[in-house]
């Protein structure tokens, strides 16, 4: 029974024409919402409470809605900026859940003037959540960047998209809108890069800002800033800048009132797969897994959801009940990542599934490193030959091989690759077993439920 | 004096091309996987190997093969 500050939200229009201003909270009424259809929820989603705004008059609506931004003073902003997000415990959306105190102090003591990079690239094919933010609420995503600008003097704000998508024009049409209301003492610009998987990656990110290739980088020393040139970049998940324009808002103590205390607020969830309803859903951090997939509606009894993406873990059906922080999750064997659920219904074949998320991972590699760019081509292969039930020698070599990828990569690709497998070997442990024994899976060459991996 | 200190080894995978003189050269420290690329059991090298691991350094044509103080 979930309780009633947990539950799942949708966004909703305010019901009485502006009235929802202030409101802050994932609400949920009384009942917790279990009279209404689980799809609808019950409570007030914040991030795309205002996505009907889009439609006309998105800047005035914006602010009407979430009233005016309130700017951190000429001095001492991102010492006030760090102590917000610190007392509201924000941590990093794009997959690696860092807390966003630590980055911003990080960049302060870089030395040089700064440039603000908001990372909407969101490579992970089963990932919409970026995107569906920034066509519901893209001045929550500027407006969470400008204070991060202003805070630290920056010259410069990069909104960096993907090519194959044409979210730029949100982006590009609320940047000019900002640009008529108000003058910024930084520029914002929209970058449009390649859309692979691996371009999202932040090294990657900057290599491409600073004119180089769009791979990542070996980074010895993780600690030592990313730099545009001479510039250190500072770069967030485009959810994370909005949950930050709501922080200055409405408080740390209102972004923490929904949520759960390993992981306070609200969080962007992608759910797809064997479900009626796929999208993306704004649920209060800690909401047990299996509520969430049950407002997607599962068409089938669930066998495992991938959690994380495809660089992500299979968690078994069994651990619906985990309530999804990314703690909890990493306890069942999961990964919170940047907010990927994929249901696999009971009737399919996870490994099989895993082999073609593989055999696609490595087509993503940026190419760079041997062991990526041989190592998962040869991870996919085993995979197959053991789906395939063809080779009894295949188990052990996949395990030797996953030893041999693991942590060798200029980035963490493969590492995600090599994760996602060995989760896959323990969630499906009896059909590996068969399979292992020359038991080809049943399932083998039915489609895909995996987004844009075939499936139908 | 400094020759005694141990040193920590790291291979830059994305200028390694698998050319393979470091782990002839430091057996003891790097082995290859099964394309030929370099693997570190342990990145420490002791103080011994020291002048060795330099000279598989120096011998990298990618330039690939970094040492630093242990920290």
């Amino acid at each position: 029974m979930p309780s009633a500050t947990l539950d799942p939200t949708r966004p909703e229009p305010p019901s009485d024409g502006g009235g929802a201003r202030g409101g802050t909270g994932a609400r949920a009424a009384p009942d917790g919402g279990r009279g209404a259809p689980p799809r609808h929820g019950a409570g007030r989603a914040r991030l795309l409470s205002c996505w009907h705004a889009q439609r006309s008059g998105a800047l005035a609506a914006h602010l009407d809605h979430h009233g005016p931004l309130p700017l951190p003073p000429a001095q001492g902003g991102a010492a006030r900026l760090g102590t917000l997000m610190e007392a509201a415990g924000l941590a990093g959306r794009g997959g690696a859940s860092f807390p966003s105190a630590r980055k911003l102090a990080a960049l302060r003591s870089a030395g040089g003037r700064p440039s603000v990079v908001v990372n909407a690239m969101e490579g992970e094919p089963a990932s919409d959540k970026d995107r569906t933010l920034l066509w519901c609420a893209p001045h929550l995503v500027l407006d969470g960047a400008e204070l991060v600008a202003r805070a630290l003097g920056a010259g410069r704000v990069v909104v960096c998209v993907p090519d194959d998508s044409d979210v730029d024009r949100a982006v590009a049409a609320a940047a000019a809108e900002r640009a008529g209301a108000w003058r910024a003492p930084f520029a914002l610009e929209v970058a449009t890069l390649p859309g692979r998987y691996v371009a999202g990656e932040e090294s990657a990110l900057v290599s491409h800002l600073s004119g180089g290739p769009s791979a990542p980088a070996w980074r010895p020393d993780k600690g030592a800033p990313l730099r545009i040139g001479r510039s250190p970049a500072l770069v967030h998940n485009a959810e994370t800048l909005a949950q930050l324009a709501l922080i200055a808002r409405y408080g740390p103590e209102a972004f923490r009132a929904a949520g759960h205390p390993d992981a306070p607020g609200t969080t962007l969830v992608t759910v797809s797969g064997a479900v009626a309803h796929p999208g993306v859903l704004e649920v209060a951090s800690g909401t047990p897994l299996g509520d969430i997939v049950a407002c997607a509606r599962p068409v089938d009894a669930v066998g495992a959801v991938l959690t994380g993406g495809f660089g992500g873990a299979w968690v078994p059906a069994t651990a619906m009940g985990t309530p999804y922080t990314p703690q909890a999750l990493a306890g069942v064997g999961g990964v919170a990542g940047a907010g990927v659920l994929v249901v696999l219904p009971a009737r399919a074949c996870g490994l099989a599934e895993t082999a073609r998320i593989a055999r696609y991972m490595a087509g993503e590699s940026a190419g760079q490193c041997g062991p990526c760019v041989f190592g998962l081509p040869a991870v996919a292969d085993d995979l197959d030959e053991l789906v395939a039930g063809t080779s009894p020698a295949a188990a052990a070599r996949l395990a030797s091989r996953l030893r041999s990828v693991d942590g060798r990569g200029a980035c963490r690709h493969p590492d995600g690759v090599t994760r996602l497998v060995r989760s896959a070997l323990g969630v499906f442990a009896a059909d590996a077993e068969a399979h292992r024994r020359g038991r080809p899976c049943p399932q083998r060459g039915a489609p895909s439920v995996l987004p844009g991996l075939g499936a139908p | 004096m400094r020759r005694k200190a141990t040193v920590r080894i790291a291979v830059d995978p994305v200028a390694c091309e698998a050319y393979g003189y470091c782990a002839e050269l430091l057996p003891e420290v790097l082995g290859t996987d099964e394309w030929g690329y370099p693997v570190v059991a342990d990145p420490t090298v002791p103080p011994q190997l020291v002048e060795q691991a330099r000279q598989a350094a120096r011998a990298c044509p990618r330039r690939a093969l970094h040492l630093r103080p242990e920290a």
